[in-house]
């Protein structure tokens, strides 16, 4: 079989301290995107277990996948979880979910848990949209724009880009930082103009970690305009897979002047993160009604 | 909240700005709007208040939705803006 560049790695991690036998609150928050989902457990508002998986064709049997991941090796089961919040673009089809909520609302939330109550500006890269959001130390969302529609500042141009390189993705970081000079960026309105000027570049003779630069530096730049439009007050912080990108990471902080925070868990999660916490939150009030 | 809901592409950009402090949730915009863009949702963060959005399917595709009421100069004051009484919304174009 050919080699898929584009195929970065699944996750899953179950915390080493914390166990759900010990806990009086289980609630759980899944995130379905177009490109990868995640689900997240929480015992009493401490960070559980996680997993991040491909989200591929079928959006419900993701829901479904990712949740199972997560309490892989745990014991735990779904009739053990108290509440389930879905978010992300496939959270009106998680039948076993009671809630959706928007992902918005879920990175400031799960980035405030990540992150610490500092975070004030953060920017989640996702697979296939953009947004910057505002928040309070609270993690309450104060203002935020989403790019809805470009593949230019997302994980799925990435992707793109990783396999008209043959570069796997998790290389494409560390390459695009390992250059001589900063070479000018490619186009950054349209990933597919990117991708045709990227393949300009190869045929003039620039070397693959150059071209990522270049790429690397136009993703960049174009979400630095977005968060501009916005206004940084640091903290400032990065969610989603992007985040995990050194090379893009790097220059988004060159281009704002501000440095963000290190994640204490993978930022990948922040979505789903932020839709357990509400479902902990939804879960201690139910409790208090009954 | 400002909540910008929409796009950047090639041709420009794209947003209404729905700033959920101000709107009272009164659903006037989701009648006014021709083509529908507005719904109401549940605020996220303060119970039982009702907000007004940007639905899902219009938010990759603005500048159509919106171009029966924005013709390209010499456009009317906008129904959605006309009827929301506490100017919740704007376009950013």
């Amino acid at each position: 079989m050919a080699q898929e560049y584009w195929r970065w790695e699944e996750g899953k991690w179950i915390s080493p301290e914390v166990d759900w036998r010990n806990g009086r609150n289980i609630a759980a928050g899944i995130d379905v995107g177009s490109v990868s989902s995640q689900g997240v457990i929480v015992v009493d508002g401490e960070l559980y277990a996680f997993s991040s998986i491909r989200t591929g064709s079928d959006s419900p049997e993701a829901a479904r996948r990712a949740l199972e991941r997560a309490m892989e090796d745990t014991g735990l089961t779904m009739e053990g979880i108290g509440y389930i919040v879905g978010t992300g673009y496939g959270r009106v089809n998680i039948p076993f979910a009671a809630k959706a909520i928007t992902e918005i609302a879920c990175h400031a939330r799960g980035a405030n848990y990540i992150y610490g109550p500092t975070v004030r500006t953060l920017l989640d890269m996702g697979g296939q949209d953009c947004k910057a959001i505002r928040c309070d130390e609270r993690g309450k969302v104060t203002a935020f724009l989403m790019n809805d529609k470009c593949a230019a500042g997302t994980g799925r141009g990435m992707e793109v880009m990783a396999d008209l390189l043959a570069v796997p993705i998790g290389d494409v970081g560390p390459r695009s930082l390992d250059v001589e000079a900063e070479p000018d960026p490619v186009s950054s309105t349209c990933v597919v103009f990117a991708k045709s000027e990227a393949m300009g570049l190869m045929r003039k003779g620039w070397n693959v970690n150059l071209v990522l630069a270049a790429y690397c530096s136009a993703m960049a730049h174009r979400v630095v305009t977005l968060l501009e439009r916005m206004g940084i007050e640091e903290a400032f912080a990065i969610t989603g897979g992007i985040a995990k990108n050194v090379g893009v990471v790097r220059r988004i902080e060159q281009g704002i002047g501000v440095t963000g925070l290190k994640p204490r868990v993978d930022p990948q999660i922040a979505g789903a993160l932020g839709a357990a916490l509400f479902a902990d939150a939804l879960l201690q009030r139910a409790a208090k009604a009954a | 909240m400002k909540a910008h809901y929409g796009y950047t592409d090639g041709s420009g950009s794209y947003y209404i700005i729905l700033d959920t402090d101000r709107c009272n949730g009164c659903g006037k915009c989701v009648e006014a709007c021709p083509q529908g863009v507005f719904g109401l949702v549940d605020d996220e963060f303060e119970e039982d208040v009702r907000v007004a959005t940007v639905q899902d399917e219009h938010r990759r595709k603005l500048k159509y939705s919106c171009s029966s009421c924005k013709p390209t100069h010499g456009a009317p004051p906008l129904p959605c803006v006309v009827a929301c009484e506490p100017a919740a919304i704007a376009h950013a174009w």
